[in-house]
């Protein structure tokens, strides 16, 4: 062993190198202030091992960034500890820069001859931020992207070379498969490269000067193995020790989530990128939240404005950072040093805290005390004119004013900044349990998942379409009031359309009340009429069997158990139905009566019948003469240019008012129609099925490279709507208010709701649904 | 370095040897600058090509149908659904939203792109205070798209041109630099 070593020595001197490496001075004794540059390359050390090993698992690309994050985060094994690791590790990084900074400023370890070191040190700052910068985006999440977007965007700023400058980091005008190969390349390779070279140096430096001992020496000098080795350790574990709690989130325990296991621990993965998707909740990563702040105190500098917070004073900072050597040869120097670091730190300290503070001020706040405020503001807003005359021009009261508006504004802001945080931690977890169903993620991306996704979308596309005039409201049993939302609404609540519950309220008395049709020329109609006079002197068993079988023609995947246990019932009701003086006089029902005065009862409330109900209410089939006001949203046949929505944005409505779209294990419910989402794509309508649901089939087939995510030409109002989006264009009320029959509400209503769960009960405390019709089971 | 040559074996004048020294040098850099050169220069290339690429053509896109944006002045916010191109891919998707209102009577919609000016977030619409609101830097918007000072924003919201043609309505959808106060079209 010995002669091998001799031998080996002999021809490399490996014994002289590790001599002086292990063995070199420590002046004054090994010290824990010395700990800093070791645990910062301990941390670079870990960056190394586990970004290689997501380098392994990891792909760049707008449809292959994301789905291998989700992969390496949810499916591999210990996959969230490894990322977890590094996202974590990231941040002690800069950390322990920032102690690292502080320990060598505080010591006037830059003075000479370590100036070129300490240089050298700021240099590898910069390249650790850099390495933070661009591994932010590549999960390609919506967090990552949307910062990045403020990054890069930011850059352009710079004056002459600054938009070249951004394209050639983006790699082209816009955000995409380049601007992640890029960013990839900087953060695996160019970065990593440097930082190493750098750092070969900077420590070769720092040997070469020797280590700057703090004065007065306090034992005996000492050598770096053992002494000093063993409280970088020590130092090291501590740090590791660190992240692994941080990797457990521990924000979580106290949250009253609980533990969570696995994957959903380490860092966190948000919805995928989508630049048509609101992103408000669009942050930096905390540390470098103080520059996002300070971007805000240059409100009316305009175009200079930014350039000094983005570039000018940023640079300067810099700059009086890399001058520390030369400032520090003065008498006061050092002092002055000192100073500017402990102002900038708590310039830094500051601003982070504002900018949390800013954001969760409404977490911690209490609402109430502006509901009073609210009516005043209300009233006068910031209007000049209406303040004077309100405050009767008294400057005190009218400051007092304009203060609390600014309060709760901010109040107000923040609350609509946990919104979006919570909206996004939604359509993260969405994301994240459809590329978990066992159809898992097309060539396409996870972004058609969510883009075809009924409950994703549901909500949004009926606030933009439908809620103008309908509700969408979960009424509870022994509700005392409506809610408001019902109230206001001009057209039925469709929460539960067509289910058991629905049709007994609307065959009930409350077929006139502001569920159904008490907003809508259907009150005076002749459906109306039928229920409260005719049919309330019915058995109640025999309207049970009526509203059965009616229901059961919706085909609702909720009810379908309950469909089938009860045959004998719906074919009792179907008897009724086209009994001689009942719904057939006005109704079709299968081959019984006509189409032309009433709708059609066959398939009434399945998805087909719903899908041609919204297309055109007009229909033979539905409301030829005595439509009130119900919008055709598909005139014409098929994706028509001119139809308002495509047939694959109806179904999504369709399908979400039917509470019909992919939950985890409920894959094997007792399908009434086709599985209500057995895969995630099947919640594209399949009448006409789009080329992106084509090219999925198909993609496995003809190996497509890659389908286009989102074919739908026709764009439609994205997610947000406005309070009333688009209005239906009334057909003149008075067109027939004699109204044969029931109208069965159609378009959607109003106030997205949480996609409920059961159908409601058709109205308050007497909710007519009775003992057959039971509630159905929870989806 | 050419001081660290062997000597030459013969006896050669003095100005002869700095001569052939400086040739040899001369040499040296040439051929060492040329192998370093051509790769360099084509990983230069490939690293630049960005700077030639074009961006999206500024054509008209159908966004909606003009039924579908009441005249009632509040603006409402559409995806829009134009070609992209993405390096090897081409696609009809989502590429970003404008804003659409229409002036009570008016038969020509306003369109403002959802892009903030100053730093290119997601401009949101606030109902309640109807004000444009940018989540990030806090700049705020009239309805119009003019600037609420004090506002962090070096411009308005950018105005897109749009058209009703055939009962449609087209939006000319381009991005623009942001942070500058003029409002230049990113190329």
């Amino acid at each position: 062993m010995n002669a091998l070593a001799n031998w080996l020595d002999s021809r490399t001197g490996f014994r002289a190198f590790v001599h002086e490496a292990l063995y070199e001075r420590i002046p004054g004794g090994a010290r824990w202030r010395y700990v800093w540059g070791s645990t910062l390359v301990f941390a670079f050390f870990v960056q190394v091992v586990t970004g290689i090993a997501l380098w392994m698992n990891y792909s760049p690309s707008a449809q292959t960034a994301w789905e291998s994050v989700y992969y390496i985060q949810y499916q591999t094994t210990g996959g969230w500890l490894l990322r977890g690791m590094h996202h974590f590790m990231a941040q002690a990084m800069v950390v322990l820069l920032a102690l690292h900074l502080m320990q060598v400023v505080i010591d006037g370890a830059y003075r000479a001859p370590r100036e070129v070191n300490f240089w050298l040190g700021l240099i590898l700052m910069q390249l650790v931020l850099g390495l933070s910068l661009t591994g932010y985006l590549l999960p390609w999440d919506q967090k990552g992207y949307w910062a990045t977007r403020v990054a890069t965007n930011l850059l352009s700023v710079v004056p002459y070379v600054g938009p070249p400058l951004q394209q050639l980091v983006v790699g082209g005008a816009e955000y995409g498969h380049h601007t992640l190969t890029r960013f990839f390349a900087l953060h695996a390779g160019v970065l990593p490269g440097l930082l190493i070279g750098f750092l070969v140096v900077h420590v070769a430096l720092f040997r070469r000067h020797g280590i700057c001992h703090k004065q007065p020496a306090k034992s005996a000098d000492t050598s770096f193995w053992p002494d000093q080795v063993l409280k970088d350790a020590v130092a090291c574990l501590a740090v590791l020790v660190v992240v692994l709690v941080l990797c457990l989130r521990p924000g979580q325990w106290f949250s009253g989530e609980g533990v969570a296991l696995g994957p959903q621990l380490g860092a966190e993965l948000g919805a995928p990128a989508d630049p048509a998707n609101q992103y408000s909740a669009a942050r930096p990563e905390w540390y470098f939240l103080f520059l996002f702040q300070f971007l805000k105190f240059f409100e009316g500098g305009g175009e200079t404005g930014e350039l000094m917070g983005a570039v000018v004073v940023p640079s300067l900072v810099m700059l009086l950072l890399f001058l520390m050597p030369i400032v520090g040869r003065w008498n006061l120097g050092h002092r002055f040093n000192v100073a500017l670091l402990v102002i900038l730190l708590g310039g830094i300290a500051y601003l982070t805290a504002d900018a949390f503070f800013e954001d969760y001020q409404a977490a911690w706040t209490d609402g109430q005390q502006y509901t009073e405020l609210q009516k005043t503001i209300d009233e006068l807003g910031s209007d000049d004119e209406k303040i004077a005359a309100h405050f009767g021009d008294d400057p005190q009261k009218i400051a007092e004013y304009r203060r609390q508006l600014a309060a709760y504004e901010r109040y107000r802001k923040s609350q609509d900044y946990l919104a979006s945080v919570a909206k996004a931690e939604v359509d993260a977890h969405r994301a994240i349990e459809l590329s978990s169903a066992p159809a898992g993620i097309p060539t396409a991306g996870a972004i058609s998942l969510l883009r075809t996704d009924a409950k994703t979308q549901g909500p949004k596309l009926f606030a933009a379409h439908c809620a103008s005039c309908h509700s969408y409201e979960k009424v509870a049993a022994d509700a005392k009031a409506l809610p408001a939302a019902v109230e206001a609404a001009t057209a039925p609540n469709l929460y539960g359309f067509a289910d058991r519950r629905w049709i007994a309220g609307l065959l009930s008395s409350h077929i006139t009340g502001p569920q159904y049709f008490g907003k809508t020329a259907h009150a005076e109609g002749e459906m109306a009429g039928f229920v409260n006079d005719t049919m309330s002197s019915w058995e109640r068993a025999d309207i049970d069997k009526v509203v059965i079988a009616l229901s059961a023609e919706a085909q609702l995947a909720s009810q379908a158990a309950s469909d089938q246990k009860d045959a004998a019932l719906i074919e009792a009701g179907r008897e009724l139905i086209v009994g001689e003086e009942n719904c057939i006089m006005c109704h079709k029902f299968h081959d019984a009566g006509e189409l032309g005065s009433a709708p059609d009862l066959t398939g009434y409330g399945s998805r087909e019948w719903m899908i041609g109900m919204i297309s055109n209410p007009n229909h033979a089939r539905f409301y030829p003469d005595t439509n009130d006001r119900m919008p055709a949203f598909a005139e014409q046949e098929g994706d028509a240019p001119n139809n308002r929505l495509s047939q694959r944005t109806i179904g999504l409505i369709v399908d979400w008012l039917r509470g019909e779209w992919y939950e985890p294990g409920i894959e094997e419910a007792a399908g009434a129609r086709e599985q209500p989402a057995a895969k995630p794509a099947d919640q594209v309508p399949s009448d006409e099925p789009s080329a992106e649901e084509s090219e999925k089939q198909e993609a496995e087939a003809n190996a497509k490279p890659q389908a286009s995510s989102e074919p739908e030409p026709s764009a439609e109002p994205g997610e947000k709507a406005p309070e009333q989006a688009a209005e239906p264009e009334a057909k003149p009320a008075d067109e027939t208010p004699a109204e044969p029959e029931a109208r069965p509400a159609e378009e959607p209503g109003e106030t997205p709701a949480e996609p409920a769960s059961e159908p409601a009960p058709p109205e308050s405390n007497e909710a007519p649904a009775e003992p057959s019709v039971e509630p159905a089971p929870e989806r | 370095m050419s001081q660290a040559r062997p000597q030459p074996s013969q006896p050669t004048s003095v100005p002869d040897a700095n001569r052939r020294t400086f040739i040899a040098a001369v040499w040296a850099a040439v051929i060492g600058g040329i192998v370093a050169i051509v790769p360099a220069a084509s990983a230069l290339a490939v690293f630049l090509h960005p700077l030639r690429r074009q961006a999206r053509g500024a054509t008209f896109v159908r966004v909606t149908p003009i039924d579908a944006l009441p005249d009632d002045g509040v603006p409402r916010e559409f995806a829009i659904v134009a070609e992209r191109v993405d390096a090897w891919n081409r696609s009809l998707e989502p590429v970003g939203a404008v804003y659409l209102r229409r002036l009570p009577g008016a038969e020509q919609p306003e369109c403002l792109s959802a892009t903030c000016p100053h730093a290119g977030c997601f401009v949101a619409f606030d109902g309640t205070s109807e004000t444009f609101k940018c989540p990030c830097h806090n700049s705020a918007f009239a309805l119009d798209g003019a600037i609420i000072q004090p506002s962090p924003s070096p411009r308005a919201m950018d105005s897109l041109e749009c058209k009703v043609d055939g009962g449609e309505v087209l939006v000319k959808f381009e991005d623009f630099y942001t942070g500058r106060a003029d409002k230049v079209v990113k190329q």
